[in-house]
C-alpha cells in the first residue's frame, strides 16, 4: 500500500477534490458537525465530573453527616418534641455494630444550626466565630491544610483537655494584624484564653461541607468543659470503606442511634443526615450519562456524515463517469480506480475529522476559560482524553472505507467502453 | 501484429439483437499505417473498440502481437491496455483539471513509473508533438488541433505497439487536421502501427492503406501509391 505514501495518489485526490470546491465543503461539513459535537459534549462531560470531582476531593466522597432533630412521634413513655442528643459513648457502638464504617468523627459546635457562636477576642479585636469540638480524626475523614508552622488538634491536646485552637484564615485576618503569626500567641474564646497552634486553609467546596473560612477548632474534650456539654455529639461525620454501599451504612446508623436513644423506629424527622456519598454517585452518574449520551450523540452525527460523504462521492463518481473512462483506457485498473475513490473517502472524512477537532478543541478552550473563576459551577477543566480523539479518528477511517467502497464499485461496474460513451 | 479471424459482434436491442460485425478477417503487421473507412453505423468504431480491449467480441479469434485476447478480466485488460494500446479519440478525452503535461504523464502513473522518470517522458512527447512551450496548460486553454497533439503524446507516452485513432480528426478544421496526419505520419515512419477511423477520403489518403466497413464486413482492402 505504498500508494499511500506517493505524493501522486494525493495529487490525484486533490485534483478531483478540488474540483468542486463548494461540494466537497458541504460533503465534509456532515462529519465535522459530528466530531465537533462529539468532542465539545464529551470534554464538557468530563469537564462536569472534574467539577465534583474537585469538590469533593478534600473529603472523604464514601462519608455522611448525621444529627439530632426533635422527635416527631412519642415512643416508650416520651412525648412528642423531645430534644435528644448523641452521645460519645454512641460512636464506638456504631463502629461495632456496623462494620462497613471505616472512621467517625464525632464533632460538637457552637455557631451554625441555628446556635449562637463564641465571642472571641484578641486584645481590642474581637468577633463572633462558630467553634468546634473535634477530634484528630477529623483530619482523616475531612482533609485540613493547615499553614506551615502549625499543626492539627492531636491525640494529647484532647487527653489532657488542652486550651489550644485551630483557627480559619479569615479569623486570623480580623483577628490579628497582618505582619503578626498567631501561631504560640493566645485569644480570647468566651472569657478563657486558648493558645492558637495552626490556621488552617479554607476551600470553597459548595454543598460539600460545613466548613467556614472563619472556623476555629478547638479539643472535643475542652469544648465539653467549656460548655459543659457532656456526652453530647452535635453531630457525626461517619466515613464508610470504600467499596460500601454508603446509603445502607446511613440506614443503619439510623435504625442503631433510634434503638439506642429509643426513638420511634419510624420518626424519620428525629435524624437530619446528609449523604455526601448518594449525592456524589449522583452527581458522579450525572457525568458519566453525560460522557454516555455525548458519545452517542457523536457517533451518531459522524455516522450520519460519513454516510453524506458516500452519497456525495456516489454523485461524483457518476458525474465522474466519463473521466473515469478516460482513465481505465489509458490503462487504470479496477483497483487503481478503487483505491482512489476510497482514499478520496478516507481523506474527506479524516480532513473533516481534524477541523471538527480542531475546533471542538477550541471551544472548549474557550469554555475552561470562560468558567475557570466560577466558584459555583462544578466544572473544571473540560478536556476530551488523547485516547477517545484516537478511537474517534480510527472510527472515521474506518467508516471513510467502508462507506468508499459503495462509490468505487459503482464506479468500477460500469464498463470503460460505456463510461467512454458518458457525456 | 493484430491478427483477426472471422470476429462476429452484436448488441442486445431489447429482445433482439444487432449484428454489427459480421465475419472480419483482418491481418496489420507492424508499421502499418491503416485507414478504416465506411459510412456512419458501418461498425468501425466498434471494430476499433475491440482491437482496443474496451469492448468484448462474440466469437472468432483475434491476437494482438500473437497473445489471444478473449474475455479478458478487467485487470488484465487495464494493464494490457496499458501496455499495448494507445487511444485517441474524436473528443481528445484530455482530462480537463490536469495541465498538458500531467495528461500525458498519467499513462505512466498508472504503470508506476517513478515521477521524476513520467515528468521526462511527458516533456519528451510534449516537445515531440511541438508543444513543449505548453506543459502548463489546462485542456481548456489549448486549440483544438493541440488538444489532440497532448491525446496523440499521451497515447504515446506508455510506447504502445498499436495506436487506435477513432476519428482523430473529426473535430477539426481541415487545416490542422491535416497537420495532425502530419504528426501521425511522422509517428508512423517512426515505426509504429497505427489505425485511423475516419470518413474523410483526403485523410484515408495520407494512410499507407485503406479498408472499407460496410454494414460489418469488409468490402475493400488497398494499399495507397
Ligand atoms: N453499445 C451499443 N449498444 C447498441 N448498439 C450499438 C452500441 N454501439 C454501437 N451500436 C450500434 O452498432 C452499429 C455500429 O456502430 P459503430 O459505432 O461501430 O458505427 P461507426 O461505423 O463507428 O459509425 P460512426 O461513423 O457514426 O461513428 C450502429 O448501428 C450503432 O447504433
Ligand atoms: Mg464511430
Amino acid at each position: 500500500m505504498n500508494t499511500v505514501f506517493d505524493k501522486d495518489t494525493w495529487q490525484e485526490i486533490f485534483g478531483s477534490i478540488s474540483q468542486n470546491k463548494l461540494r466537497t465543503l458541504i460533503t465534509i461539513i456532515g462529519v465535522l458537525w459530528g466530531i465537533f459535537l462529539y468532542i465539545v459534549l464529551s470534554g464538557i462531560a468530563k469537564g462536569v465530573d472534574n467539577g465534583f470531582e474537585q469538590r469533593f476531593e478534600r473529603i472523604s466522597s464514601n462519608s455522611l453527616f448525621v444529627w439530632t432533630q426533635n422527635t416527631s412521634i412519642p415512643f416508650s413513655g416520651f412525648k412528642i418534641g423531645r430534644n435528644w442528643n448523641i452521645k460519645l459513648s454512641d460512636v464506638e457502638t456504631l463502629k461495632n455494630k456496623i462494620p462497613e464504617i471505616q472512621h467517625i468523627a464525632p464533632r460538637i459546635q457552637k455557631g451554625n444550626f441555628g446556635s449562637q457562636g463564641a465571642y472571641i477576642s484578641n486584645g481590642t479585636r474581637s468577633g463572633t466565630y462558630n467553634i468546634y469540638g473535634d477530634y484528630p480524626i477529623l483530619k482523616v475523614v475531612s482533609q485540613k491544610d493547615i499553614y506551615k508552622g502549625g499543626r492539627f488538634i492531636n491525640e494529647l491536646d484532647i487527653k489532657e483537655e488542652r486550651k489550644v485552637c485551630v483557627i480559619g484564615e479569615r479569623t486570623q485576618k480580623e483577628l490579628f494584624k497582618d505582619e503578626e503569626n498567631p501561631i504560640g500567641k493566645f485569644i480570647n474564646i468566651n472569657g478563657i484564653y486558648f493558645k492558637v497552634i495552626g490556621i488552617h486553609k479554607f476551600f470553597d467546596q459548595g454543598g460539600g461541607s460545613f466548613d467556614d473560612d472563619g472556623d476555629i477548632h478547638v479539643p472535643f474534650s475542652t469544648f465539653k468543659r467549656l460548655y459543659n456539654t457532656g456526652d453530647a455529639v452535635g453531630f457525626l461525620l461517619i466515613a464508610g470503606y470504600d467499596d460500601i454501599d454508603i446509603v445502607e451504612v446511613e440506614n443503619k446508623v439510623k435504625i442503631q442511634l433510634k434503638e439506642i436513644h429509643k426513638v420511634h423506629p419510624d420518626d424519620n424527622r428525629a435524624i437530619g443526615s446528609f449523604n455526601l456519598g448518594s449525592f456524589f454517585t449522583r452527581a458522579k452518574n450525572f457525568a458519566n450519562g453525560m460522557s454516555f449520551i455525548s458519545i452517542i450523540i457523536g457517533i451518531a452525527t459522524i455516522l450520519a456524515g460519513v454516510i453524506g460523504i458516500g452519497n456525495i462521492l456516489l454523485i461524483s463518481v457518476k458525474e465522474r463517469t466519463k473521466e473515469i473512462g478516460i482513465r481505465r483506457a489509458i490503462g487504470a485498473s479496477p483497483n487503481h480506480i478503487r483505491k482512489q475513490i476510497i482514499l478520496e473517502s478516507v481523506f474527506l472524512t479524516l480532513i473533516a475529522g481534524t477541523i471538527g477537532i480542531i475546533l471542538g478543541a477550541f471551544i472548549l478552550y474557550v469554555i475552561n476559560m470562560a468558567t475557570q473563576n466560577l466558584k459555583d459551577v462544578p466544572f473544571t477543566n473540560a478536556t476530551v482524553p488523547l485516547s477517545y480523539i484516537f478511537a474517534a479518528l480510527l472510527m472515521m477511517i474506518g467508516l471513510g472505507t467502508l462507506i468508499g467502497f459503495i462509490p468505487a464499485e459503482k464506479a468500477i461496474s460500469t464498463k470503460p467502453i460505456d463510461a467512454l460513451r458518458d457525456e | 501484429m493484430i491478427d483477426i479471424e472471422g470476429l462476429n459482434k452484436s448488441y442486445p436491442i431489447g429482445n433482439s439483437s444487432l449484428h454489427v460485425l459480421k465475419g472480419i478477417d483482418l491481418k496489420i503487421n507492424e508499421g502499418e499505417l491503416v485507414a478504416i473507412m465506411g459510412s456512419s453505423g458501418s461498425g468501425k468504431s466498434t471494430l476499433l473498440n475491440i482491437i482496443g480491449m474496451l469492448d468484448n467480441y462474440d466469437s472468432g479469434s483475434y491476437k494482438l502481437d500473437n497473445v489471444p485476447i478473449k474475455d479478458l478480466d478487467e485487470t488484465k485488460a487495464a494493464k494490457y491496455r496499458n501496455k499495448f494500446l494507445g487511444f485517441v479519440f474524436q473528443s481528445f478525452n484530455l482530462i480537463n483539471y490536469k495541465t498538458a503535461l500531467e495528461n500525458i504523464a498519467l499513462p505512466l502513473y498508472y504503470q508506476g513509473i517513478p515521477r521524476n522518470e513520467r515528468q521526462k517522458v511527458a516533456q519528451e512527447y510534449l516537445k515531440k508533438v511541438g508543444l513543449a512551450d505548453w506543459a502548463e496548460h489546462l485542456p481548456s486553454e489549448l486549440s483544438g488541433g493541440q488538444k489532440q497533439r497532448i491525446a496523440i503524446a499521451r497515447a504515446l507516452a506508455s510506447q504502445p505497439k498499436v495506436l487506435l485513432a477513432d476519428e482523430p480528426t473529426g473535430a477539426l478544421d481541415s487545416t490542422t487536421s491535416e497537420e495532425v496526419m502530419d504528426l501521425i505520419k511522422q509517428i508512423n515512419n517512426e515505426g509504429k502501427t497505427i489505425l485511423v477511423v475516419t470518413h474523410e477520403q483526403d485523410i484515408a489518403n495520407m494512410c499507407k492503406r485503406i479498408i472499407t466497413l460496410k454494414d460489418g464486413i469488409i468490402m475493400t482492402d488497398m494499399k495507397t501509391k
